[in-house]
Protein backbone atom coordinates (compact mmCIF):
# COMPACT_ATOMS: atom_id res chain seq x y z
CA UNK A 1 0.00 0.00 0.00
CA UNK A 2 2.54 2.44 1.03
CA UNK A 3 6.61 2.49 -0.06
CA UNK A 4 7.41 0.09 3.09
CA UNK A 5 4.80 -2.70 2.88
CA UNK A 6 4.84 -5.01 -0.13
CA UNK A 7 1.83 -5.36 -2.88
CA UNK A 8 0.91 -7.50 -5.35
CA UNK A 9 2.16 -7.13 -8.99
CA UNK A 10 -1.76 -6.58 -9.84
CA UNK A 11 -2.32 -3.75 -7.55
CA UNK A 12 0.98 -2.47 -8.00
CA UNK A 13 0.22 -2.08 -11.86
CA UNK A 14 -3.26 -1.49 -11.56
CA UNK A 15 -2.30 1.52 -9.75
CA UNK A 16 0.24 2.45 -11.89
CA UNK A 17 -1.94 2.28 -14.78
CA UNK A 18 -4.45 4.75 -13.57
CA UNK A 19 -1.42 7.19 -12.82
CA UNK A 20 -0.15 7.12 -16.16
CA UNK A 21 -3.80 7.85 -17.82
CA UNK A 22 -4.19 10.76 -15.08
CA UNK A 23 -1.27 12.36 -16.03
CA UNK A 24 -1.73 12.35 -20.03
CA UNK A 25 -5.69 13.43 -19.35
CA UNK A 26 -3.22 16.18 -17.41
CA UNK A 27 -0.52 16.96 -20.16
CA UNK A 28 -3.23 16.19 -23.60
CA UNK A 29 -4.61 19.09 -23.76
CA UNK A 30 -0.80 21.00 -23.37
CA UNK A 31 0.41 18.84 -26.19
CA UNK A 32 -2.22 18.93 -28.48
CA UNK A 33 -1.97 22.98 -28.69
CA UNK A 34 1.85 22.60 -29.32
CA UNK A 35 1.49 20.53 -32.10
CA UNK A 36 -0.98 22.32 -34.13
CA UNK A 37 0.97 25.37 -33.14
CA UNK A 38 3.73 24.47 -36.02
CA UNK A 39 0.65 22.56 -38.58
CA UNK A 40 0.60 24.03 -41.79
CA UNK A 41 -3.08 24.39 -42.49
CA UNK A 42 -5.45 27.16 -41.74
CA UNK A 43 -7.75 25.44 -39.78
CA UNK A 44 -7.08 24.95 -35.76
CA UNK A 45 -7.84 21.22 -36.26
CA UNK A 46 -6.16 17.96 -37.38
CA UNK A 47 -5.06 16.71 -39.81
CA UNK A 48 -1.11 17.21 -39.69
CA UNK A 49 -0.34 19.25 -42.98
CA UNK A 50 3.23 19.92 -42.49
CA UNK A 51 5.59 22.19 -40.47
CA UNK A 52 5.22 25.76 -40.62
CA UNK A 53 6.36 28.68 -38.78
CA UNK A 54 3.89 30.74 -40.55
CA UNK A 55 1.57 31.05 -36.81
CA UNK A 56 4.36 32.99 -35.05
CA UNK A 57 6.37 34.97 -38.08
CA UNK A 58 3.89 35.30 -41.34
CA UNK A 59 2.78 38.69 -42.09
CA UNK A 60 0.71 37.98 -45.30
CA UNK A 61 -2.62 38.19 -46.81
CA UNK A 62 -4.02 34.69 -45.93
CA UNK A 63 -1.92 34.54 -42.65
CA UNK A 64 -0.73 37.01 -39.84
CA UNK A 65 1.70 35.17 -37.55
CA UNK A 66 1.01 36.10 -33.84
CA UNK A 67 4.20 38.83 -34.10
CA UNK A 68 2.34 40.48 -36.85
CA UNK A 69 -1.07 40.73 -35.12
CA UNK A 70 -0.80 44.00 -33.50
CA UNK A 71 -3.52 43.47 -31.60
CA UNK A 72 -2.51 40.21 -29.98
CA UNK A 73 1.18 41.98 -29.17
CA UNK A 74 -1.21 44.69 -27.70
CA UNK A 75 -3.01 42.57 -25.58
CA UNK A 76 0.15 40.63 -24.01
CA UNK A 77 1.69 43.71 -23.16
CA UNK A 78 -1.23 45.04 -21.61
CA UNK A 79 -1.64 42.08 -19.36
CA UNK A 80 1.75 41.92 -18.40
CA UNK A 81 1.17 45.68 -17.32
CA UNK A 82 -1.96 44.76 -15.29
CA UNK A 83 -0.24 41.65 -14.00
CA UNK A 84 3.01 43.95 -12.65
CA UNK A 85 0.89 45.91 -11.26
CA UNK A 86 -1.62 43.26 -9.30
CA UNK A 87 1.14 41.80 -8.40
CA UNK A 88 3.14 45.02 -6.71
CA UNK A 89 0.31 46.44 -4.97
CA UNK A 90 -0.97 42.95 -3.84
CA UNK A 91 1.96 42.05 -2.31
CA UNK A 92 1.92 45.13 -0.13
CA UNK A 93 -1.10 44.97 1.10
CA UNK A 94 -1.12 41.22 1.45
CA UNK A 95 2.33 41.58 3.28
CA UNK A 96 1.06 44.50 5.32
CA UNK A 97 -2.51 42.40 6.62
CA UNK A 98 0.20 39.30 7.19
CA UNK A 99 1.92 41.25 9.96
CA UNK A 100 -1.22 42.46 10.62
CA UNK A 101 -3.26 39.13 11.64
CA UNK A 102 0.05 37.48 12.57
CA UNK A 103 1.75 39.93 15.47
CA UNK A 104 -1.16 42.52 16.10
CA UNK A 105 -3.67 42.20 18.68
CA UNK A 106 -6.59 44.42 18.30
CA UNK A 107 -10.23 44.73 18.23
CA UNK A 108 -12.76 43.37 15.42
CA UNK A 109 -9.60 41.34 14.33
CA UNK A 110 -11.44 38.11 13.67
CA UNK A 111 -14.02 39.98 11.51
CA UNK A 112 -11.14 41.26 9.22
CA UNK A 113 -9.25 38.14 8.87
CA UNK A 114 -12.87 36.47 7.99
CA UNK A 115 -13.09 39.28 5.27
CA UNK A 116 -9.62 38.79 3.60
CA UNK A 117 -10.22 35.30 3.83
CA UNK A 118 -13.57 35.73 1.59
CA UNK A 119 -12.26 36.43 -1.96
CA UNK A 120 -11.21 32.80 -1.23
CA UNK A 121 -14.95 31.29 -0.96
CA UNK A 122 -16.14 34.09 -3.33
CA UNK A 123 -16.65 33.46 -6.98
CA UNK A 124 -14.80 35.48 -9.70
CA UNK A 125 -17.86 36.77 -11.03
CA UNK A 126 -19.51 38.29 -7.92
CA UNK A 127 -16.48 40.20 -7.21
CA UNK A 128 -16.28 41.23 -11.03
CA UNK A 129 -20.23 42.51 -10.79
CA UNK A 130 -20.04 43.50 -7.44
CA UNK A 131 -16.75 45.93 -7.96
CA UNK A 132 -18.59 47.28 -11.55
CA UNK A 133 -21.62 47.97 -9.96
CA UNK A 134 -20.18 49.56 -7.02
CA UNK A 135 -17.33 52.00 -9.24
CA UNK A 136 -20.12 52.70 -10.98
CA UNK A 137 -22.43 54.20 -8.83
CA UNK A 138 -19.50 56.06 -7.01
CA UNK A 139 -18.09 57.71 -10.29
CA UNK A 140 -21.70 58.46 -11.04
CA UNK A 141 -22.20 60.43 -7.94
CA UNK A 142 -19.09 62.20 -7.84
CA UNK A 143 -19.60 63.57 -11.22
CA UNK A 144 -23.71 64.75 -10.36
CA UNK A 145 -22.67 66.00 -6.99
CA UNK A 146 -19.24 67.23 -7.85
CA UNK A 147 -18.52 67.50 -11.75
CA UNK A 148 -15.63 65.45 -10.85
CA UNK A 149 -14.83 62.54 -13.92
CA UNK A 150 -12.53 59.93 -12.28
CA UNK A 151 -11.55 57.78 -14.93
CA UNK A 152 -10.68 54.95 -12.94
CA UNK A 153 -14.26 54.44 -11.75
CA UNK A 154 -15.96 53.77 -15.09
CA UNK A 155 -14.48 50.26 -16.88
CA UNK A 156 -10.65 50.96 -17.66
CA UNK A 157 -7.56 49.39 -16.57
CA UNK A 158 -6.99 50.82 -13.50
CA UNK A 159 -10.41 49.35 -12.72
CA UNK A 160 -9.24 45.96 -13.80
CA UNK A 161 -6.27 46.38 -11.57
CA UNK A 162 -7.95 47.12 -8.50
CA UNK A 163 -10.68 43.94 -9.09
CA UNK A 164 -7.79 41.36 -9.50
CA UNK A 165 -5.87 43.32 -6.41
CA UNK A 166 -9.01 42.19 -4.28
CA UNK A 167 -8.40 38.79 -4.00
CA UNK A 168 -4.64 38.85 -5.42
CA UNK A 169 -3.92 40.19 -1.82
CA UNK A 170 -5.27 37.02 -0.28
CA UNK A 171 -3.36 34.52 -1.58
CA UNK A 172 -0.10 37.11 -0.66
CA UNK A 173 -1.68 37.70 2.37
CA UNK A 174 -1.77 33.76 3.06
CA UNK A 175 1.64 32.82 1.56
CA UNK A 176 3.31 35.43 3.66
CA UNK A 177 1.34 34.35 6.56
CA UNK A 178 2.51 31.01 6.09
CA UNK A 179 6.19 31.90 6.73
CA UNK A 180 5.80 34.58 9.55
CA UNK A 181 3.85 31.79 11.55
CA UNK A 182 7.61 30.29 11.71
CA UNK A 183 9.75 33.11 12.28
CA UNK A 184 11.11 33.56 15.90
CA UNK A 185 9.22 36.75 17.05
CA UNK A 186 12.74 36.85 19.88
CA UNK A 187 14.68 38.40 16.96
CA UNK A 188 11.90 41.15 16.83
CA UNK A 189 12.13 41.27 20.71
CA UNK A 190 15.84 41.93 20.40
CA UNK A 191 15.57 44.10 17.89
CA UNK A 192 13.32 46.55 19.73
CA UNK A 193 15.18 46.16 22.81
CA UNK A 194 18.21 47.31 21.22
CA UNK A 195 16.27 50.28 20.84
CA UNK A 196 15.10 49.66 17.23
CA UNK A 197 11.11 51.23 16.41
CA UNK A 198 8.94 49.11 15.87
CA UNK A 199 8.82 49.78 11.61
CA UNK A 200 12.71 49.77 12.03
CA UNK A 201 12.49 46.05 13.37
CA UNK A 202 9.77 45.19 10.74
CA UNK A 203 12.09 46.09 7.86
CA UNK A 204 15.22 45.20 9.19
CA UNK A 205 14.44 42.31 10.89
CA UNK A 206 10.98 40.44 9.84
CA UNK A 207 10.93 41.50 6.08
CA UNK A 208 14.54 40.43 5.21
CA UNK A 209 13.25 36.78 6.67
CA UNK A 210 9.90 36.70 5.06
CA UNK A 211 11.66 37.92 1.49
CA UNK A 212 11.63 33.70 -0.06
CA UNK A 213 7.76 34.18 0.58
CA UNK A 214 7.32 37.39 -0.99
CA UNK A 215 9.05 36.98 -4.00
CA UNK A 216 6.76 33.61 -4.60
CA UNK A 217 3.73 35.38 -3.10
CA UNK A 218 4.64 38.17 -5.92
CA UNK A 219 4.79 35.61 -8.90
CA UNK A 220 1.61 34.13 -7.62
CA UNK A 221 0.12 37.38 -7.62
CA UNK A 222 1.47 37.67 -10.95
CA UNK A 223 0.28 34.59 -12.52
CA UNK A 224 -2.86 34.86 -10.84
CA UNK A 225 -3.51 37.77 -12.40
CA UNK A 226 -2.48 37.01 -15.72
CA UNK A 227 -4.23 34.26 -16.48
CA UNK A 228 -7.73 35.61 -15.12
CA UNK A 229 -11.20 35.95 -17.09
CA UNK A 230 -14.25 36.02 -14.77
CA UNK A 231 -13.43 39.04 -12.87
CA UNK A 232 -11.30 40.50 -15.79
CA UNK A 233 -14.37 40.53 -17.64
CA UNK A 234 -16.86 42.83 -16.21
CA UNK A 235 -13.96 45.49 -15.67
CA UNK A 236 -12.14 45.74 -18.68
CA UNK A 237 -12.87 49.12 -21.00
CA UNK A 238 -11.01 49.17 -24.05
CA UNK A 239 -8.24 47.55 -24.34
CA UNK A 240 -8.34 43.98 -23.46
CA UNK A 241 -6.16 41.68 -21.60
CA UNK A 242 -4.63 38.44 -23.24
CA UNK A 243 -7.75 36.23 -21.91
CA UNK A 244 -10.51 38.47 -22.58
CA UNK A 245 -8.60 38.56 -26.08
CA UNK A 246 -8.12 34.83 -26.69
CA UNK A 247 -11.45 33.86 -25.69
CA UNK A 248 -13.20 36.93 -28.10
CA UNK A 249 -11.26 35.08 -30.67
CA UNK A 250 -12.08 31.42 -29.84
CA UNK A 251 -15.85 32.44 -29.94
CA UNK A 252 -15.88 34.32 -32.96
CA UNK A 253 -12.36 34.00 -35.68
CA UNK A 254 -10.37 30.84 -34.43
CA UNK A 255 -7.92 30.86 -36.76
CA UNK A 256 -4.33 28.47 -35.75
CA UNK A 257 -2.61 31.69 -34.00
CA UNK A 258 -4.61 31.03 -30.88
CA UNK A 259 -2.34 28.31 -30.80
CA UNK A 260 0.64 29.48 -31.59
CA UNK A 261 0.37 32.24 -28.29
CA UNK A 262 -1.05 29.06 -26.26
CA UNK A 263 2.14 27.48 -26.96
CA UNK A 264 4.14 30.36 -25.86
CA UNK A 265 2.15 30.38 -22.57
CA UNK A 266 2.48 27.12 -22.05
CA UNK A 267 6.46 26.94 -22.71
CA UNK A 268 6.65 29.58 -20.64
CA UNK A 269 4.81 28.62 -17.65
CA UNK A 270 6.71 25.14 -17.83
CA UNK A 271 10.47 26.86 -17.54
CA UNK A 272 9.00 29.30 -14.79
CA UNK A 273 8.02 25.93 -12.87
CA UNK A 274 10.97 23.87 -13.83
CA UNK A 275 13.34 26.75 -13.35
CA UNK A 276 11.91 27.02 -9.53
CA UNK A 277 12.01 22.80 -9.32
CA UNK A 278 16.09 23.70 -10.03
CA UNK A 279 16.39 26.48 -7.98
CA UNK A 280 15.01 24.35 -4.73
CA UNK A 281 17.08 21.42 -5.38
CA UNK A 282 20.31 23.80 -5.45
CA UNK A 283 19.12 25.07 -2.48
CA UNK A 284 18.91 21.44 -0.74
CA UNK B 1 6.80 57.02 25.84
CA UNK B 2 8.33 57.49 22.61
CA UNK B 3 8.35 52.86 21.75
CA UNK B 4 4.80 53.26 22.63
CA UNK B 5 3.97 56.26 19.89
CA UNK B 6 5.83 54.27 17.11
CA UNK B 7 4.35 51.08 18.14
CA UNK B 8 1.24 52.74 17.14
CA UNK B 9 2.52 54.90 14.11
CA UNK B 10 3.51 51.10 13.00
CA UNK B 11 0.41 49.53 13.85
CA UNK B 12 -1.52 52.35 11.80
CA UNK B 13 0.57 52.19 8.92
CA UNK B 14 -0.25 47.95 8.52
CA UNK B 15 -4.21 48.55 9.10
CA UNK B 16 -4.61 51.56 6.67
CA UNK B 17 -4.32 49.59 3.73
CA UNK B 18 -5.90 46.57 4.79
CA UNK B 19 -8.80 48.47 5.60
CA UNK B 20 -8.83 50.58 2.97
CA UNK B 21 -8.70 47.09 0.76
CA UNK B 22 -11.28 45.20 2.65
CA UNK B 23 -13.90 48.07 3.04
CA UNK B 24 -13.77 49.91 -0.45
CA UNK B 25 -13.42 46.53 -2.21
CA UNK B 26 -15.09 43.63 -0.57
CA UNK B 27 -17.91 45.00 1.98
CA UNK B 28 -19.33 48.21 0.24
CA UNK B 29 -19.06 46.34 -3.17
CA UNK B 30 -21.62 43.51 -1.54
CA UNK B 31 -23.96 45.71 0.10
CA UNK B 32 -23.98 47.22 -2.73
CA UNK B 33 -24.64 44.31 -5.14
CA UNK B 34 -27.42 43.27 -2.49
CA UNK B 35 -28.90 46.82 -3.05
CA UNK B 36 -28.58 46.91 -6.62
CA UNK B 37 -30.47 43.42 -6.62
CA UNK B 38 -33.74 45.45 -5.39
CA UNK B 39 -33.40 48.14 -7.77
CA UNK B 40 -35.47 48.98 -10.97
CA UNK B 41 -35.51 52.01 -13.70
CA UNK B 42 -37.91 54.30 -12.65
CA UNK B 43 -39.47 57.59 -14.33
CA UNK B 44 -37.63 59.24 -12.07
CA UNK B 45 -34.64 57.46 -12.09
CA UNK B 46 -33.74 53.41 -9.82
CA UNK B 47 -36.53 52.56 -7.25
CA UNK B 48 -37.02 50.21 -4.53
CA UNK B 49 -38.58 46.35 -5.96
CA UNK B 50 -38.78 43.07 -6.00
CA UNK B 51 -39.27 42.62 -8.79
CA UNK B 52 -36.15 40.94 -10.25
CA UNK B 53 -36.52 38.57 -7.51
CA UNK B 54 -39.95 37.76 -8.93
CA UNK B 55 -38.43 37.36 -12.42
CA UNK B 56 -36.37 34.98 -11.48
CA UNK B 57 -39.06 32.65 -9.50
CA UNK B 58 -41.72 32.97 -12.03
CA UNK B 59 -39.46 32.14 -15.67
CA UNK B 60 -39.01 28.29 -15.36
CA UNK B 61 -35.95 28.42 -17.19
CA UNK B 62 -33.44 30.78 -14.58
CA UNK B 63 -34.35 28.48 -11.71
CA UNK B 64 -34.02 25.33 -13.28
CA UNK B 65 -30.75 26.59 -14.34
CA UNK B 66 -29.77 27.88 -11.22
CA UNK B 67 -30.75 24.38 -9.62
CA UNK B 68 -28.75 22.22 -12.40
CA UNK B 69 -25.59 24.10 -12.46
CA UNK B 70 -25.70 23.40 -8.51
CA UNK B 71 -26.40 20.34 -9.31
CA UNK B 72 -23.30 19.78 -11.54
CA UNK B 73 -21.27 21.61 -8.94
CA UNK B 74 -21.59 18.84 -6.23
CA UNK B 75 -21.63 16.53 -9.14
CA UNK B 76 -18.00 17.72 -10.39
CA UNK B 77 -16.77 17.97 -7.36
CA UNK B 78 -17.36 14.48 -6.03
CA UNK B 79 -15.88 13.28 -9.45
CA UNK B 80 -12.74 16.12 -8.47
CA UNK B 81 -12.37 13.88 -5.33
CA UNK B 82 -12.65 10.00 -6.36
CA UNK B 83 -10.16 10.94 -9.71
CA UNK B 84 -7.32 12.94 -7.75
CA UNK B 85 -7.74 11.01 -4.52
CA UNK B 86 -5.34 8.15 -5.57
CA UNK B 87 -3.52 10.27 -7.31
CA UNK B 88 -2.42 12.57 -4.16
CA UNK B 89 -2.04 9.05 -2.15
CA UNK B 90 0.27 7.86 -4.99
CA UNK B 91 2.57 10.99 -4.65
CA UNK B 92 3.04 11.51 -0.97
CA UNK B 93 3.09 7.78 0.04
CA UNK B 94 3.51 5.57 -2.90
CA UNK B 95 5.98 6.83 -5.46
CA UNK B 96 9.77 6.89 -4.54
CA UNK B 97 10.91 10.66 -3.63
CA UNK B 98 13.28 11.03 -6.72
CA UNK B 99 9.63 11.22 -8.98
CA UNK B 100 8.00 12.77 -6.80
CA UNK B 101 8.55 16.67 -6.77
CA UNK B 102 9.29 16.46 -10.60
CA UNK B 103 5.07 14.50 -10.83
CA UNK B 104 4.12 17.39 -8.13
CA UNK B 105 5.25 19.80 -10.70
CA UNK B 106 3.84 18.70 -13.52
CA UNK B 107 0.31 19.17 -11.42
CA UNK B 108 0.80 22.90 -11.54
CA UNK B 109 2.04 23.91 -15.10
CA UNK B 110 -1.68 23.76 -15.99
CA UNK B 111 -3.06 25.23 -13.16
CA UNK B 112 -0.47 28.33 -13.38
CA UNK B 113 -1.09 28.30 -17.84
CA UNK B 114 -4.53 29.44 -17.22
CA UNK B 115 -8.06 27.75 -17.81
CA UNK B 116 -8.63 30.40 -21.09
CA UNK B 117 -5.66 28.30 -22.44
CA UNK B 118 -6.66 24.80 -21.18
CA UNK B 119 -10.31 24.93 -22.16
CA UNK B 120 -9.23 26.29 -25.24
CA UNK B 121 -6.88 22.64 -25.74
CA UNK B 122 -9.66 20.43 -25.03
CA UNK B 123 -12.26 22.28 -27.53
CA UNK B 124 -9.14 20.75 -30.11
CA UNK B 125 -9.13 17.59 -28.54
CA UNK B 126 -12.91 17.19 -28.24
CA UNK B 127 -13.75 18.55 -31.77
CA UNK B 128 -15.48 16.87 -34.54
CA UNK B 129 -12.64 17.29 -36.43
CA UNK B 130 -10.55 17.18 -32.96
CA UNK B 131 -7.42 14.77 -32.02
CA UNK B 132 -9.79 11.99 -30.59
CA UNK B 133 -12.14 11.90 -33.60
CA UNK B 134 -8.89 12.29 -36.17
CA UNK B 135 -7.01 9.68 -34.85
CA UNK B 136 -9.78 6.88 -34.45
CA UNK B 137 -10.96 7.75 -38.10
CA UNK B 138 -7.44 7.27 -39.12
CA UNK B 139 -7.15 3.92 -37.36
CA UNK B 140 -10.27 2.92 -39.04
CA UNK B 141 -12.49 2.69 -36.42
CA UNK B 142 -15.09 5.12 -36.88
CA UNK B 143 -15.73 6.25 -39.89
CA UNK B 144 -17.84 9.80 -39.07
CA UNK B 145 -16.81 12.13 -36.30
CA UNK B 146 -18.51 11.15 -33.02
CA UNK B 147 -20.64 14.62 -31.43
CA UNK B 148 -18.05 15.02 -28.66
CA UNK B 149 -17.68 18.90 -28.21
CA UNK B 150 -20.22 21.44 -27.31
CA UNK B 151 -22.49 18.48 -25.13
CA UNK B 152 -22.59 18.46 -21.35
CA UNK B 153 -20.06 15.73 -20.93
CA UNK B 154 -16.98 18.28 -22.89
CA UNK B 155 -18.95 20.86 -20.25
CA UNK B 156 -17.80 18.41 -17.37
CA UNK B 157 -14.71 17.71 -18.56
CA UNK B 158 -13.34 21.44 -19.25
CA UNK B 159 -14.74 22.02 -15.16
CA UNK B 160 -13.38 18.99 -14.02
CA UNK B 161 -9.78 19.55 -15.45
CA UNK B 162 -9.84 23.03 -14.58
CA UNK B 163 -10.96 22.46 -10.66
CA UNK B 164 -8.93 18.97 -9.82
CA UNK B 165 -5.90 20.39 -9.31
CA UNK B 166 -7.43 22.33 -6.53
CA UNK B 167 -8.72 18.80 -4.58
CA UNK B 168 -5.16 17.11 -5.23
CA UNK B 169 -3.17 20.15 -3.35
CA UNK B 170 -4.72 20.33 0.04
CA UNK B 171 -5.24 16.49 -0.02
CA UNK B 172 -1.47 16.16 -0.38
CA UNK B 173 -0.73 18.79 1.92
CA UNK B 174 -2.53 16.32 4.57
CA UNK B 175 -1.48 13.29 3.72
CA UNK B 176 2.19 14.45 3.79
CA UNK B 177 1.71 14.88 7.59
CA UNK B 178 0.18 11.51 8.14
CA UNK B 179 3.03 8.73 9.61
CA UNK B 180 3.57 5.99 7.62
CA UNK B 181 3.69 3.94 10.51
CA UNK B 182 0.06 4.17 11.50
CA UNK B 183 -0.50 2.14 8.01
CA UNK B 184 2.24 -0.49 9.21
CA UNK B 185 1.06 -0.87 12.50
CA UNK B 186 -2.69 -1.25 11.01
CA UNK B 187 -1.66 -3.59 8.19
CA UNK B 188 0.57 -5.68 10.93
CA UNK B 189 -2.33 -6.04 12.84
CA UNK B 190 -3.99 -7.86 9.60
CA UNK B 191 -6.55 -4.58 8.77
CA UNK B 192 -6.79 -5.37 4.81
CA UNK B 193 -6.09 -2.57 2.79
CA UNK B 194 -10.06 -0.74 2.25
CA UNK B 195 -10.38 -0.83 6.21
CA UNK B 196 -6.63 1.16 6.28
CA UNK B 197 -8.45 3.67 3.58
CA UNK B 198 -11.83 3.58 5.43
CA UNK B 199 -10.62 3.62 9.14
CA UNK B 200 -7.28 5.79 8.77
CA UNK B 201 -6.58 7.30 5.61
CA UNK B 202 -9.60 9.20 5.01
CA UNK B 203 -10.48 10.49 8.52
CA UNK B 204 -7.11 12.07 8.92
CA UNK B 205 -7.09 13.66 5.40
CA UNK B 206 -10.54 14.95 5.69
CA UNK B 207 -9.33 18.68 6.66
CA UNK B 208 -7.61 18.48 3.14
CA UNK B 209 -10.54 17.31 1.13
CA UNK B 210 -12.81 19.78 2.70
CA UNK B 211 -10.56 22.30 2.01
CA UNK B 212 -10.00 20.97 -1.54
CA UNK B 213 -14.27 20.76 -2.23
CA UNK B 214 -14.69 24.09 -1.12
CA UNK B 215 -12.12 25.67 -3.18
CA UNK B 216 -13.83 23.20 -6.37
CA UNK B 217 -16.93 23.81 -5.80
CA UNK B 218 -17.02 27.59 -5.57
CA UNK B 219 -14.66 27.12 -8.82
CA UNK B 220 -17.20 25.25 -10.65
CA UNK B 221 -20.27 27.35 -9.61
CA UNK B 222 -18.82 30.50 -10.40
CA UNK B 223 -17.38 29.47 -14.02
CA UNK B 224 -18.24 30.39 -17.48
CA UNK B 225 -15.47 29.84 -19.62
CA UNK B 226 -15.65 26.23 -19.55
CA UNK B 227 -19.31 25.88 -20.13
CA UNK B 228 -19.34 29.08 -22.43
CA UNK B 229 -16.48 27.08 -24.54
CA UNK B 230 -17.16 23.43 -24.10
CA UNK B 231 -20.81 23.41 -23.08
CA UNK B 232 -23.66 23.07 -26.01
CA UNK B 233 -26.92 26.12 -26.89
CA UNK B 234 -28.81 24.19 -24.14
CA UNK B 235 -25.98 23.64 -21.24
CA UNK B 236 -28.11 25.54 -18.72
CA UNK B 237 -24.52 27.54 -16.89
CA UNK B 238 -26.05 29.85 -14.31
CA UNK B 239 -23.09 32.61 -14.44
CA UNK B 240 -24.18 32.48 -18.36
CA UNK B 241 -27.24 34.63 -17.15
CA UNK B 242 -25.18 36.90 -15.20
CA UNK B 243 -22.91 37.82 -17.95
CA UNK B 244 -25.99 37.93 -20.23
CA UNK B 245 -27.64 40.30 -17.84
CA UNK B 246 -24.56 42.52 -17.71
CA UNK B 247 -22.47 41.84 -20.77
CA UNK B 248 -25.66 42.00 -23.39
CA UNK B 249 -29.02 43.07 -21.96
CA UNK B 250 -27.51 45.63 -19.82
CA UNK B 251 -30.01 45.36 -16.92
CA UNK B 252 -28.02 45.00 -14.37
CA UNK B 253 -31.01 45.01 -11.29
CA UNK B 254 -31.72 41.59 -12.65
CA UNK B 255 -27.88 40.89 -12.74
CA UNK B 256 -27.56 41.81 -9.51
CA UNK B 257 -30.50 39.59 -8.32
CA UNK B 258 -29.22 36.63 -10.05
CA UNK B 259 -25.29 37.33 -8.33
CA UNK B 260 -26.68 37.53 -5.44
CA UNK B 261 -28.40 33.95 -5.73
CA UNK B 262 -25.11 32.70 -6.54
CA UNK B 263 -23.89 34.35 -3.63
CA UNK B 264 -26.60 32.92 -1.21
CA UNK B 265 -26.12 29.36 -2.58
CA UNK B 266 -22.23 29.20 -2.93
CA UNK B 267 -21.85 30.86 0.70
CA UNK B 268 -24.56 27.96 2.46
CA UNK B 269 -23.09 25.07 0.50
CA UNK B 270 -19.44 26.06 1.68
CA UNK B 271 -21.08 26.92 5.34
CA UNK B 272 -22.89 23.31 5.50
CA UNK B 273 -19.62 21.51 4.21
CA UNK B 274 -17.49 23.87 7.31
CA UNK B 275 -20.15 22.61 9.67
CA UNK B 276 -20.23 19.16 8.58
CA UNK B 277 -16.94 18.78 9.26
CA UNK B 278 -16.63 21.01 11.86
CA UNK B 279 -13.43 22.99 10.15
CA UNK B 280 -12.46 26.82 9.77
CA UNK B 281 -13.08 29.13 6.92
CA UNK B 282 -9.04 29.85 8.27
CA UNK B 283 -8.58 26.42 7.44
CA UNK B 284 -9.52 26.21 4.23
CA UNK B 285 -6.75 28.79 3.26
CA UNK B 286 -3.89 26.81 4.11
Amino acid sequence: MIRTLPNSPLYKYTYRFYIVCFFIFLVIPLVAISILAFNDSDFIAFPWKGFTLDWFFANTDQRTGLFADDGLVQSIFISIKTAFYVATISTAVGTAAALLFEEEKFRLKGLLYFLALAPLVIPGVILGISILLTSTMAGSYLEQKFGWDIGFLSPSFWLVVLGQFSFGATYVMLLVGARLKKFDRTLEEAALSLKATRLQSIWYVTIPFLRPAIIGAFTVAFLISFSNFNTTIFLIGSDPTLPVDLYSRIKFSSTPVLNAVSFIIVVFITVVALGSLFINRNKK
Amino acid sequence: MEDKKSFNFTFYLLILPVLLWLILLIVLPHIDLFISSFQVDGDNGKVFSFDNYTTFFKNKIYWLTFINTAAYAIGITLLAFVVTFPVAFYLTKVVSRKYASFLSLLLLIPLWIGELVTVYGWMIILGDHGVINESLIYFGIIDKPIHMLYTNISMSIGLLYISMLFMVIPIMTTLESLDDSLIEAASDLGASKWTIFRRIIIPYSMPGITSGGIIVFMLVIGDYVAPDILGGKSSLWFTEQIYNEFLSTFNWGEGAAFGFLLLMISSSIIWAALRISGQKLERVGS
